[in-house]
């Protein structure tokens, strides 16, 4: 008798299914305030505990407290909180657009606002972010027009990207975000390759990548990482851990390590895991990580543990995958509502401006949509030339695209 | 003007760029410290300082794709892989963001860098140190594809890649760095420094993207070629004395295309040559265009000459390389029928 048995494969499954209750008991949450917060200048190794704890600030009660909060005053929270309504509401406008046949395609933010828009408002004017398709809030957050946003999205006659490219893949060097490729994990690296740059030239600047639980699987990820430690790149890198990677658990690209922040240890990066739906705790971390970056200190890698709420995009269905009612599960809550919670607390806020503020930027919301709309949508209206298909190619339009172009008759 | 072999001609182009513009980069596997496993960056980063010229991880898709992030930066990195075997991690960098990022953004965002690889066999590399991948770029809209066949026009090139404002791919072929080899493996292969197209200029100069050369004139066939396989033609032309117009296609994207439609409307006869490998390589573009173009004037058949549908061998490479007795025969099957 051999004395191995035969051999057999392990294909990880997520607790639950539709139809399941949903179970969140894997997710281990810290109290808030109970992580400490170590100087910017710390040995990577000194806090790898970091990797696998969550960074909170804001508790149950609504409360900020412990070592991350403090930093940011009630107006500023005031506009944080503006920032996420914003989003969301862009994002319900136009998921209902795209229903209304308006543009082909939507992807939204709920549940995930405060990431985007918080990390935003830690960077500096001139400073750059290579980002993924979910972080619209580092736009919103740097008050880039609404108007521009869907433009693009209903690929429109004042398009930015001139109608080559699908919705909600902006782009804006003057608000220091990198074009959006569509691809996945590609953009990370570009960020490492950016901020090396930045160094190379003795500049102040710093960037910012970006990436999705599901995309660390790529070997740019790997490769990003290589870069960015071998060079002490001044680079933020950014893991949104929203749980689903289109239909598929987190546990499929996360494997046997124990979180995705804890892929930096290997690396020598500094690793932070934090509480993605607190707005503070995101603002607190991408600080800390700016300032580590700006203090020629090198590469942060930060976890942000947060919820897809929404459908990946308006092509899935997500109760084909998970429980219907899962989101409400989550335990780190919406991130809208624990920030008004704080603001009541302190006593900068109050239900009724609650109220009246979201009516009133559903108003600009649709404002902006009135205007955009009177410039096109996808199948009516203004939209860009046929000739913008063959301009931009290249810098100097060669002759056989000019050929081309001839031959479609422009 | 100087005597210079390719791999001096391309080193001296990078030393002129960097000299000029401090936003050129030089990067890849060996190129810092060491100067390049063919020595193409040797000296540069004593020269420049070891954050213009560096060694980078072994990482074809981080060396490009770092290098479009430094050119959204607003840098001119001018990369190399250490052999175009090995451009397969990064082609996804390439192809879906080196070429688009223009395109996709309505130039919000420019990819302003040179991918330089040695290609081509005739080193006895076998199958992961030979290959002629140049048709897997040209395929790529928003790349431009420059294979060089002598020093002179490596170094104007070069220049013009590094200063083109858009992505370039720029395939040196291995064996001709130190001389005009033209297939006839048996024999000493005549350095760059007993050719005309080994005196480079020192400074700066530079040669304009998408023009071919004619490298012989002729008025029996017309002979496409580019790279190693243009000394290759030429040797194949004289051994045959069959009249052969050799067109140096330099640039595969932009094409040259009026140089190659004159020449066929003149010989009414068109070989096609390249090392790559035959079905769907870039002759297969080559020879639809010529059909297009100069269809009433041919009167024979478009005669393709190239690596075979295998891999690349090692011990048979003698077998697999489309040498000079090759190219004759097509020459000869192109007069005769």
């Amino acid at each position: 008798m051999d004395e191995f048995s035969r051999l057999s494969l392990h294909v990880p499954e997520p607790a639950v299914r539709p139809g399941d209750q949903p179970d969140f008991s894997n997710v281990k949450i810290p109290k808030a305030g109970s992580v400490p917060r170590p100087e910017v200048d710390v040995e990577p190794e000194a806090i790898r505990d970091l990797a696998y704890s969550i960074i909170r600030v804001l508790n149950r009660e609504g409360e900020a407290v412990g070592p991350w909060a403090g930093l940011l005053s009630d107006e500023e929270l005031l506009t944080g909180l503006r920032h996420m309504m914003m989003l969301r509401a862009f994002d319900a406008r136009m998921l209902m657009a795209q229903r209304q046949g308006k543009t082909s395609f939507y992807m939204q933010h709920l549940g995930e606002e405060a990431v985007s828009c918080a990390f935003r408002r830690a960077l500096r004017k001139g400073d750059m972010n290579f980002p993924t398709y979910r972080q619209a809030g580092l736009l919103i957050a740097d008050d880039y027009p609404m108007v521009e946003m869907m433009n693009q999205i209903f690929s429109n006659e004042l398009d930015p990207c001139h109608g080559r490219q699908l919705p909600v893949m902006y782009t804006s060097k003057e608000h220091g975000f990198f074009t959006i490729s569509g691809n996945l994990a590609t953009q990370y690296v570009q960020a490492v390759g950016w901020a090396m740059a930045s160094a190379i030239k003795n500049d102040t600047r710093i960037a910012a990548g970006w990436i999705g639980d599901g995309s660390t699987a790529e070997s740019d990820f790997h490769s990003s990482l290589v870069f960015a430690s071998t060079y002490k790149a001044p680079v933020i890198l950014n893991i949104v851990n929203n749980q689903w990677a289109i239909s598929t658990f987190q546990g499929i690209a996360r494997g046997g390590s124990g979180t995705f922040a804890a892929r930096g240890l290997g690396f020598g990066i500094p690793a932070l895991r934090v509480d993605g739906n607190d707005y503070l705790a995101v603002y607190a971390v991408a600080r800390w990580a700016a300032e580590r970056a700006r203090r020629n200190l090198g590469p942060t890698l930060i976890e942000y543990v947060t919820y897809r709420v929404g459908a990946h995009s308006t092509s899935d269905d997500p109760s084909a995958y998970r429980p219907k009612t899962e989101s409400e599960a989550w335990p780190l809550g919406d991130p809208v509502l624990r920030l008004k919670k704080h603001l009541i607390l302190r006593g900068a806020w109050s239900d009724e401006r609650h109220a009246q503020a979201e009516a009133e930027i559903m108003d600009q919301v649709i404002q902006a949509q009135k205007e955009a709309e009177s410039h096109g949508t996808l199948h009516a209206g203004g939209r860009p030339s046929v000739r913008d298909i063959f301009e931009g190619v290249y810098a100097e339009m060669p002759p056989h695209i000019r050929r081309q172009r001839q031959k479609a008759g422009y | 003007m100087a005597r210079m072999t390719m791999i001096e001609a391309v080193r001296s182009a990078m030393d002129v760029c960097m000299g000029r513009d401090e936003d050129v980069v030089v990067f890849g596997e060996d190129v810092g410290y060491f100067g390049g496993v063919f020595r193409c960056t040797q000296g540069l980063q004593a020269k420049y300082g070891k954050t213009r010229c560096f060694d980078a991880p072994i990482s074809e898709s981080g060396i490009v794709g770092t290098a479009i992030g430094m050119a959204a930066y607003g840098l001119k990195p001018c990369v190399e892989i250490q052999f175009a075997d090995y451009m397969y991690p990064a082609y996804d960098q390439l192809t879906q963001e080196a070429a688009r990022i223009r395109y996709r953004s309505n130039g919000d965002f420019t990819c302003p860098i040179v991918v330089r690889m040695p290609t081509g066999g005739g080193i006895f590399g076998g199958q992961t140190h030979s290959q002629s991948p140049e048709a897997l770029f040209t395929h790529v809209c928003g790349l431009k594809v420059i294979v060089p066949s002598n020093p002179y026009d490596a170094k104007g090139l070069l220049i013009s890649a590094i200063e083109d404002p858009d992505p370039v791919m720029f395939l040196e072929p291995k064996r001709l760095y130190n001389g005009p080899f033209d297939g006839h493996h048996e024999r000493p292969v005549t350095p760059w420094s007993k050719h005309e197209l080994g005196d480079v200029p020192e400074g700066h100069y530079s040669i304009p993207i998408g023009k071919a050369e004619i490298r012989r004139k002729g008025s029996a066939v017309t002979v496409i070629a580019y790279g190693t396989m243009v000394h290759v033609a030429l040797a194949a032309a004289e051994e045959t004395g069959i009249d052969a117009e050799v067109i140096d296609l330099r640039s595969l994207l932009p094409l040259d295309l009026d140089t190659i439609v004159q020449s066929v409307t003149k010989t009414g006869r068109c070989v096609v040559v390249h090392e790559a490998t035959l079905t769907s390589g870039f002759g297969g573009e080559l020879v639809a265009l010529v059909q297009e173009h100069c269809f009433y004037h041919l009167e024979v058949p478009v005669v393709r000459v190239t690596g075979w549908d295998t891999p690349y061998p090692h011990a048979q490479e003698w077998d697999y390389f489309p040498g000079p007795a090759r190219v004759g025969r097509a020459l000869t099957e192109a007069m005769e029928a």
